[in-house]
Order: C-alpha cells, then structure tokens, then sequence
C-alpha cells in the first residue's frame, strides 16, 4: 500500500533521514520505533507531504505522492496526526471532526452527521459539544484520530497517539486502533509505549539517526542488539548477553 | 441560542433596520445610520478574511478605493451608466484582491507580514492613483456631473436631488441592500463547507492541510469575497459623494475603519460589525454632544475614544461586544455557557 524508497531529508547540516526504505502492506499495522529524536516525526512529515525530502521516492497503491501537497496527500487517502496535537482550540469536538469530514462530504448538516458517528466509534459522544481546547491530554490524542478517520482514510499515519496517557488509556486507544484496522484502514503507528507496541503491529521498523537499522516482527525487532544498543547505548547488548548467561539466562 | 432565536433575532433586526428612517423623520439621524451601515458593510468585508480567515488586513482600502476609483472613472471618462458601471468596480475590487491574494498566500505570507503585504499595495495604489494623472486626474480627484434633475435621479445613481423619498432615504436603502448582501454571504459561508474550512484554516492551517483543505484556494476565496463587498462600499461612496480622490480612496482611513467595527462588535461573527459599527459611531456622536460642546472644535475627538475602545476591547473582551451580549444573553436565559461554535452564537 505504502512503499518509501532511499528517502533521505535534511535539515542544514543534521541528515533527519537517511536513505530509508520501508512498505506497509494493505490491511496492516506497521509501527515504526526509536529513540527521540531518530527522526521518525520527520519521515512521517515528508510521507504526507508537509516536508519536501532531498530525495526518494513515495508511492501509495502504486501513485507517486512524492512532493505532492499534503492537502492532495489527504485527498488520495493518506492522512496523518501530528505527535504535538494541533486542535482547532475555538471549535467544538464536533465541529472539529466535521472539517475532517468535509474532505469526502459536502453538506455541513451531514458533515456534522457524519462526525457524529466517527465519534461515537471513538466514545467521544459525551464531548461532542465542548470546545477543542477543554479537552484533557488524552481528549487532544483521541480528536486528532477521529479527525483523521473522518477524512476516511486508506492509510492512516498515527504519531504517537499514546503519549502521555495513562494504562487504562491505551488500553482503550489499542482496542479503538485494532477497530479501525478491522474496518480496512491500513495503519502506520510511530510508538514509544512498547507493550502497545508489541500487541499491535504485524512488522516494526526501527529507526535511529535517521537511518533504518532493524525490522521484522515486533518480537525479532525486540531481540536485535543493534536495536537494544540503538535504545541503551553502545555495549549494551552485550552487557546484557553477558549478564543473562551469569545468570543461567532467560533461555538455560 | 437556538437557530430559531437567532432566525428570529435577524428578522427583528432587520425589520427595525428597514423601517427605522420612516419613524425617524431627522435628517441627521438617517445620515448616521447611513453612515454606521456603511462602516458595517466596510467591516464585514474585512470580518470575511480577518474574522473568519484569520487573515488580517491592514489595506482593505485598496478594495475600497478600487470600486469608487472605477465606479467614478467608468463613468467620468466613458458616460456609462452607474448601473453598468458598478459590476466591473465589483469585479476590480475582486481582481486586486486575487491578484494580492495570490502573491501573499503562494509565498506563505501570515499574521504581521500578510498584514504589512496589504498596506504596502494600499500605499502604492495611493502613490500611483496620484501620479496617473491621465488616467485618474492625480491629485486633484474626479468630481462626477451632478444631476439636478429628479426625474433622471434613478438611472443616474444620484439620490440627491431625487424627489422627496428619494432625496431622503434613497441612500440609506442602498447601503441597507449592500448590507444585506454582504450578511447573506457571509450567512451563506456559515452554512457551507467553504466556511468550515476557512474557519479551520484560520484555527491551525497545518491541520487544516493535513485533513485535506486546500489552504491557499481557501484563503483566495475569502480575499476575493471579501474584496467584492469591500468593493461595494466604494461604489456606494462614490455615488453617495460624486468624488474620489486618493487620500479618500486608498488612504489608511478606510482601511482602519473596516477592522475597527468587526475588532470591537466581535471578530468572525456575523453580528460583529453591526454591532461595532453602532457602537463606535454611537459614541462618535455621544461624544461630540457632550465633551465636543465643553471642549470644543476638537477634530479627532472621536478617533481617540475609538482607541481608547479598542485598548479596552482587546485587553477585556476577546470576543468582543457581541461576546459580552452573548454572556448577558445566556445569563438571563439561564442556559450554561457554551463554546463558541464555528459561528457565531449571536
Ligand atoms: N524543522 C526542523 N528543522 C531543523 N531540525 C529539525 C526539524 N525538525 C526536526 N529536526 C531535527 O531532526 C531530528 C529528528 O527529529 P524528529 O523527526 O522529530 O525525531 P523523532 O520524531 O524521532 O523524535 C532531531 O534532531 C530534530 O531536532
Ligand atoms: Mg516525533
């Protein structure tokens, strides 16, 4: 569905993203992990076209988006949410998610119908009249996705939607993505809370300076040492090996 | 407030704005109300991208001077007829305010430098309506031929020397009908998906993108909008007055006016600029009563109270006067306080 090939961007003299190469197949979840500051946001930016990369190339279903509008990226069925929320903070919930609908859906009576259903999928029905800016932080993460989905997406790009929430948030955030996946929407999920991590995705990529360092299934991707360096610093992994066999080791 | 209320509202307000010169037979107090509707108009246009786009304007008097300019030169240099006239000043006004749009909007210009962008091309179409003398007779403005005949008083757009209903309110009911419109589009874009998305952009325009609004078609839209009804006032003044002249035209004046009254009433409502407009020449003349008699021949009088209102709005009233109304309004009603909607409440 997605495929990125040697994308590469760059900010001045700092390489954000170095000559990364990823797919995302139809129906999946895919996660995409590393430490602050890997550049993950930044590939997510320059995917939906709000950075234009210094090279690579992106296809969705096969179309080149690369470089397209992010607007135009949103209209072809790619639609991401920013990791820093970016409520419309004088709208109400409702009136929020409508303007997503509005990408598909003409009519502001059955835009706002719309975003009525969107957000009762998302068990927001109680706030549907509050202002976006009277939201809790875990509010704010779950309008960034309902307006997302309103825009109805093939490909949703969802940037760290649990931050900051606490368990029983997730929980619910996890069972809300898992439905979404259920309805056909393909799922590309930056993610620092690993146990949601683990549960969700089919395939997670592993990011770090910019540059693609392991993938597989979350469990591989777990057990790599280039990744437990990656997240632990150099040694680690090895540190580790050397602490579990003095210890008989998980696996004796 | 129910969508009942407010229907309701409007039609009152309306019916009062329609009926109230034939109960006040004062000649001064037409000429207020002329001129409060005229500030209101000027005022919903720039509310059209500042109140609703978020898009703040500096130089709406470059629209304005631009529909007078080409009501008047139209009419000056080729004898067409007022009425034929007035569409390509409507659509001049529209093209300055594509083609500024344009250039702002494509190179991203926001917030102070959108601002600045609109009074540089004000100040240069004030520039050069002074030194294209050929074409705009400089300096020295065009004065249009006054009819003096009341029979001929419709088809030359000059109410003055009408008969007697005429000569009375005839102006007043074209300010009224360009008020009408300008509030029936800007109605029309708080019930249509152009509305919406202007509204988002206005919120945060990198979510607005990301959700699929062409931000730039969006804005170019509201500028054009705005423009037209901006337009429309010149053309009114130009008929009203039979003169143009570039201070008027594209001095900083009008572009002041027209935030003002939507800055005060309150910004993005569509009551804002009424109310402002009253509000604000309501206390022109209060203060010309009273103050102006003690300390007299004062000129600019009331441009200090405006800032004086203006401080006070901004520091207490983020929602302006209709905000404050809208409080009141829910207080007597007992309801809770509610959020502001992507419209207005009032
Ligand atoms: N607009 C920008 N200009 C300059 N540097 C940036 C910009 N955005 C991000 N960076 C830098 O690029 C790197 C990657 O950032 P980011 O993509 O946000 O990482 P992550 O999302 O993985 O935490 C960081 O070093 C960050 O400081
Ligand atoms: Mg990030």
């Amino acid at each position: 569905m997605l495929e990125v090939r040697n994308l590469s961007k760059r900010f001045g003299g700092l390489l954000a993203v170095d000559d990364a190469e990823l797919t995302v197949p139809e129906g999946a979840i895919v996660s995409l992990i590393g430490p602050n500051g890997a550049g993950k946001t930044t590939l997510f930016a320059a995917i939906a076209g709000f950075l234009k990369p210094d090279a690579g190339r992106v296809t969705l279903s096969g179309e080149d988006i690369t470089g397209l509008t992010p607007h135009d990226v949103c209209r072809r069925g790619l639609v991401r949410t920013f990791q820093v929320v970016q409520p419309f903070a004088n709208l109400t919930v409702r009136d929020n998610i409508a303007v997503g609908a509005h990408t598909r859906i003409r009519g502001r009576a059955d835009a706002r119908r719309h975003a009525e259903t969107i957000a009762a999928e998302l068990g927001m029905s109680e706030m549907l009249d509050q202002p976006a800016a009277a939201l809790t932080v875990a509010g704010r993460k779950r309008l960034e996705l309902a307006r997302a989905l309103a825009t109805g997406p093939t490909l949703l790009l969802l940037d760290e939607v649990m931050a900051g929430l606490n368990a029983t948030e997730i929980e619910d955030i996890v069972r809300v993505i898992r439905g979404i996946r259920e309805a056909g929407v393909t799922i590309f999920l930056i993610e620092h809370v690993m146990q949601a991590v683990m549960s969700l995705s089919d395939r997670t990529y592993v990011l770090n300076n910019g540059a693609i360092i392991s993938q597989g299934t979350p469990g591989e991707v777990a057990s790599d040492p280039q990744v437990i360096e990656a997240y632990l610093g150099h040694g680690a992994s090895q540190a580790i090996t050397r602490e579990a066999t003095a210890a008989g080791g998980p696996d004796a | 407030m129910s969508e009942q209320t407010r229907i309701a509202g409007w039609t009152v307000l309306l019916a009062l704005l329609v009926l109230a010169p034939l109960a006040i037979t004062s000649g001064r107090w037409i000429e207020f109300m002329e001129l409060t509707l005229f500030v209101a108009v000027l005022g919903q246009g720039w509310n059209i991208l500042g109140g609703f786009g978020g898009q703040y304007s500096f130089g709406h008097a470059l629209f304005f001077g631009t529909g007078a300019y080409i009501q008047a030169l139209l009419q000056f240099k080729l004898g067409w007829s007022p009425w034929a006239t007035l569409w390509f000043a409507i659509a001049g006004g529209v093209l300055v305010g594509a083609f500024v749009g344009y250039l702002s909007f494509r190179y991203g210009l926001r917030g102070s430098y959108f601002a600045l962008i609109t009074l540089a091309f004000a100040e240069a179409f004030h520039v050069l309506s002074r030194s294209l003398v050929a074409v705009t007779e400089g300096g020295r403005g065009v004065a249009l031929d006054l009819n003096l005949d009341p029979d001929r008083a419709l088809t030359t757009f000059q109410f003055n020397f009408g008969g007697d209903f005429l000569k009375a309110y005839g102006f007043y009911y074209t300010i009224l009908v360009i008020l009408m419109l300008a509030y029936a589009a800007t109605w029309w874009m708080e019930h249509t998906r152009f509305g919406a998305q202007l509204v988002a952009v206005r919120e945060n325009e990198d979510a607005a993108e990301a959700l699929g609004i062409d931000a730039f078609r969006v804005k170019l839209g509201a500028i054009c909008l705005s423009a037209a009804i901006t337009a429309a006032a010149g053309v009114y003044y130009t008929q009203k007055f039979l003169f143009i002249d570039p201070g008027i035209a594209y001095g900083p004046t009008k572009s002041v006016e027209a935030l003002f009254a939507p800055i005060i009433g309150g910004l993005g409502t569509v009551l804002g600029p009424l109310v402002g407009a009253l509000f604000l020449h309501g206390l022109g003349e209060f203060a010309k009563e009273t103050i102006g008699l003690v300390w007299e021949d004062r000129p600019g009088l009331d441009l200090i109270l405006f800032g004086v209102v203006l401080i006070l709005v901004l520091a207490f009233l983020p929602r302006g006067l209709v905000g404050l109304l809208d409080l009141a309004w829910r207080r007597l009603s007992g309801a809770a306080p509610a959020a502001r909607k992507g419209k207005a409440d009032a």
